[in-house]
């Protein structure tokens, strides 16, 4: 079968973050670790284990980080070489009770997943992203689908997942959608963990998938009352807009946005511009991860307030004097599991797929490639907003009038429910 | 030889460029035949002794009112008031006409054994001034008797103890003044009456208020009903501030002087600015070629530095003391006599290049809103009797309208233009919805208070100066301009003159009549 690859060769590894680095992200793709391989379908684990085929898999910042050569080595112990990258599927079940049916992948690789029982303290909890055993068990380690070597991912033809991970998507419920679920996951994770007390003023730092995401969830399970988004480029303002910001402001205009907003006082640089905030926000959700969004979100949070990192870390360097002096709280949000509702404990999944839905995010999904492509679409991932894009994924649907060598299809107002009704569109806007 | 008045040229084939001011820098735009062009007159003859003129005005008092020497005695308190940084326009060499009357009031003030002496920057809203503009305004001998005293204050009109509270108008204006104005038993408030807005009572109700006073005559309503402000009988902001000057009359004992300047607006290097194209000699020629030469390779920030480098020669043209109707009368005429130029009819297009400086930005930046202020409030407001553009009209500005601001001088513009243009334009709307959150901000109000920034509301004043203008125009052009900023404003971009007036067309037709203000120095149109 056809599939991405990700091998441990550093020399590749380092080839890509060099060519990052210098010419901008992505652009060490044709030098870096992913390559496109022939490979053995990947064997059932054991039992609960079902073979799946990928309908769309999205590219998210992290398998970009990858990519690049810019992730962290915290994550060495915890994946597995060589993987298949995808953790953003909706796939189309091939065996077993499931067969047959369209489902969406919940890639975190728990105790259950892996044989183990009991399972530790986080997974019977149902914190299954907090798994204590991610890197024992009957599988290698790997954090999620997409970082074990057993498991195979969502960039290929075929992957195996364990029943525990599989969500059926309901009939009405389009493939560009259920593609969102995964991150709508983790951006109502994230929105959750962060409690947001009504009438607060919030922050959401970055406008990519997962920042509109928590934009969206926000105004879904949260009562913020003033939203402030930051957004680089044009689509991003509109989408952050629609999807329910009171403020959609530019990196430079955050200070003065949120100081406007929080009527806080500011303390100045020597010229006359805003070194940091006197008060300042209740929450910001950190949707970027890097030294300067972290050191942006220390700058406008109240003393007191949350900062929530959603978007991944590497290494950065960032100063945390205002975090001890001003007592904030600095929270990791990664993946998903099962959140405390007013109703009861409930699925992330299960919120992520209300969402999606109620929200429209299936208008994120700007862009498909087929595998074959995928040089050019992580180019395209990797510059999404620059190029008008948000969500680009790979499309590995096999309908009649076959997608190979069609060129990319794009989902561009996000009604295509399926490969069937794809517009053909140039895919490098 | 007297000087000439002002002139209305009507362009021919053989009238050469016009000079239009662009920012930091100016252009020579050709104007299509027909069009006309305002030239304002030249410069009246500064005043042969301008000390024995202000020894005379003190002594010889216009209106009821005594001779300055016999208000003053042992024990009262005295405070001199005087206008800030805004005036004149450029700053003017020194000596500069302020210190000159302050030194001759204090003189008197020695001479009769006044001992309790304070001296006010007039602030109003606007930005305290650094020593350095103090020291030049006042001279260095007042500056040094009294800074170092702290006897030379600056008006703070969110100072809650510093002000006091003088009652409501007939009409409910609150009227709230600096309180060691209000209870000196002499107040002598020093003007610069640069154009006809300045002076009489707007002098105390505008120049020593608060926001809760200043904001009954700086609003959209009594600005779209000013035609114009500049002419104070038909101004609704000077009605509103002849009630309240009035109301302070009744309890603050009041000398009021006010002087005029001439029009001798640049210094001679930079004579091509004061002539007329066709008159220019080989040596505004040069100066033309030279600095135009010199500027295009000059970065934006020397070029701001330079030309607020320029002191200009302005002279004394009168000066007037005493009761305030009437020496503000006195001046108004005086004013008149240097500026008026009659304008017969208006146009369906008026063009004006904007210079690098307004009342807003000395020794600062040129904002977006200073240009919109300066082009559609203050340019624009310069007629008496009807606009020099018509009911519908086009208004071309040309000034490269710069995406940049001063954080020191202008903190709430920045955020004024990214938050409050970015959601309406409109200056109703933009009054009530941002208004009293900007005013009340504690940090503005800080930095007011404690730095050098111009008051929360401010931008918000900037931007109701042009409400008369865009309620009245049809299109605003602004040629040169960063297109993101001008159209931030609702304003069409244009990358030439030619562009413009082509696009101007859409919207008054075929053919327009044109006019062009050939300003600064500065002229007030007398349409008629």
């Amino acid at each position: 079968m056809k599939a991405l690859l990700i091998e441990r060769q550093l020399h590749r590894f380092a080839a890509a973050r060099a060519a990052s680095l210098v010419a901008g992200p992505a652009s060490g793709i044709g030098v870096g670790p992913l390559r496109l391989a022939d490979v053995d379908p990947p064997e059932l684990p054991g039992p609960g284990w079902q073979r799946l085929r990928p309908r769309l898999a999205g590219i998210c910042g992290s398998d970009l980080h990858t990519v690049d050569g810019a992730s962290s080595r915290y994550f060495e112990p915890i994946v597995s070489f060589p993987f298949v990258p995808g953790h953003e599927v909706v796939a189309d079940v091939l065996d077993g009770p499931l067969a047959g049916r369209r489902v969406v992948l919940e890639p975190v690789l728990g105790c259950v997943a892996r044989g183990i029982d009991p399972p530790c303290a986080a997974c019977a909890s149902g914190r299954k992203g907090a798994c204590e055993r991610i890197a024992f068990g009957h599988l290698r380690p790997g954090l999620q689908t997409g970082y074990c070597r057993d498991t195979g991912g969502g960039w290929s033809d075929e992957l195996v997942a364990h029943e525990s991970q599989l969500h059926v998507v309901p009939d009405a419920l389009g493939d560009e959608a259920a593609v969102m679920v995964e991150p709508a996951a983790c951006a109502v994770h994230a929105t959750l963990l962060g409690a947001v007390v009504p009438g607060e003023t919030v922050v959401v730092l970055g406008s990519g998938t997962l920042g509109l995401a928590v934009v969206a969830a926000l105004r879904h399970f949260a009562l913020p009352g003033t939203l402030i988004s930051v957004a680089k480029h044009a689509v991003q303002r509109d989408l952050a807009s629609s999807l329910g910001a009171d403020d959609v402001v530019a990196p430079g205009e955050l200070a003065r946005a949120v100081r406007r907003a929080t009527g806080s006082l500011a303390l100045e640089d020597r010229h006359g511009g805003i070194r940091r905030l006197a008060g300042g926000a209740d929450v910001v959700f950190d949707c970027v991860g890097s030294a300067e969004t972290i050191a942006d979100s220390l700058a406008v949070v109240r003393p007191g307030g949350r900062v929530v990192l959603v978007g991944m870390p590497g290494t950065v360097r960032v100063d945390l004097a205002p975090l001890w002096q001003r007592e904030i709280t600095l929270l990791g949000a990664y993946a998903y599991g099962t959140e405390d509702r007013p109703e009861g404990p409930r699925s992330t999944f299960e919120l992520a797929f209300e969402l999606v839905e109620a929200a429209g995010l299936q208008r994120l999904v700007s862009a498909r490639y087929p595998l074959e492509r995928y040089e050019e679409a992580v180019r395209h991932a990797a510059n999404a907003g620059r190029r008008g894009a948000v969500k680009v994924v790979f499309d590995l649907r096999r309908a009649a009038g076959s997608w190979r060598g069609a060129g990319a299809l794009a989902a561009a107002d996000g009604e295509a429910a399926s490969g069937t009704s794809g517009e053909e569109v140039e895919a490098a806007r | 030889m007297s000087p000439r008045p002002g002139f209305v040229l009507e362009v021919d084939r053989s009238t050469p460029p016009t000079l239009f001011w662009h920012g930091e820098g100016y252009r020579l735009e050709r104007l299509p035949t027909g069009s006309r062009v305002i030239y304002p007159p030249e410069p009246l003859p500064a005043l042969d002794d301008p000390d024995a003129a202000i020894e005379h005005a003190l002594e010889h008092p216009a209106g009821d009112c005594e001779p300055l020497s016999a208000l003053l005695r042992p024990g009262m308190r005295l405070t001199i008031a005087f206008d800030d940084i805004s005036l004149p326009l450029p700053p003017m060499r020194a000596p500069d006409v302020r210190g000159r009357v302050i030194e001759a009031v204090l003189d008197k003030a020695a001479a009769a054994g006044v001992d309790d002496v304070v001296l006010i920057a007039a602030l109003a809203l606007h930005r305290r001034m650094t020593d350095d503009e103090l020291r030049h305004a006042l001279g260095s001998r007042i500056f040094d008797a009294f800074a170092p005293h702290g006897t030379l204050l600056q008006h703070d009109a969110e100072d809650p103890d510093g002000m006091v509270d003088l009652g409501q108008t007939e009409e409910g204006e609150v009227v709230e003044i600096n309180r060691r104005a209000a209870e000196s038993d002499l107040l002598v408030y020093v003007n610069i009456n640069l154009v006809a807005m300045d002076g009489g009572h707007k002098s105390v109700a505008t120049g020593l208020a608060s926001y809760r006073s200043i904001r009954h005559h700086h609003n959209v309503r009594t600005m779209q009903h000013s035609r114009s402000f500049m002419d104070r009988h038909n101004s609704e902001l000077h009605t509103s501030n002849w009630r309240m000057g009035r109301l302070i009359a009744q309890s603050v004992k009041l000398f009021q002087i006010e002087t005029t300047l001439n029009t001798d607006t640049f210094p001679s290097q930079f004579g091509f600015l004061q002539h007329r194209e066709w008159e220019w000699s080989l040596k505004d020629r040069a100066g033309f070629h030279a600095t135009s030469a010199a500027l295009e390779r000059t970065p934006p920030a020397l070029k701001r530095q330079i030309f607020h480098s320029i002191r200009s020669p302005h002279a004394l043209s009168s000066i007037q003391a005493g009761e305030v109707e009437a020496v503000h009368d006195l001046a108004l005429a005086n004013v008149h006599r240097q500026q008026l130029v009659r304008v017969e009819g208006q146009s369906d297009v008026v063009t004006m290049g904007l210079p690098y400086i307004c009342p807003y930005n000395v020794n600062s930046i040129m904002n977006p809103l200073l240009v919109a202020c300066l082009g559609l409030g203050y340019f624009f407001n310069l007629y008496r009797g009807r606009p020099v553009v018509r009911q519908g009209g086009v208004c071309i500005l040309s000034h490269p309208t710069p995406w940049a601001f001063n954080p020191v001088h202008h903190p709430s513009y920045i955020d004024f233009f990214e938050q409050v243009l970015a959601d309406t334009t409109d200056p109703l709307e933009v009054e009530k919805r941002y208004e009293e959150s900007f005013a009340r901000d504690p940090w503005y109000v800080h930095l007011y208070r404690t730095s050098y920034a111009y008051h929360g509301v401010h931008p918000f004043y900037m931007w109701y100066w042009c409400a008369h203008a865009l309620d009245h125009l049809g299109q605003v052009i602004v040629v040169g301009g960063d297109r993101a900023a001008v159209r931030r404003m609702g304003f069409k971009p244009a990358t030439s003159l030619a562009d413009a007036l082509e696009m101007a067309e859409d919207v008054v037709g075929r053919d327009p009549t044109i006019t062009h203000l050939h300003l600064p120095p500065l002229f007030l149109a007398d349409v008629v």
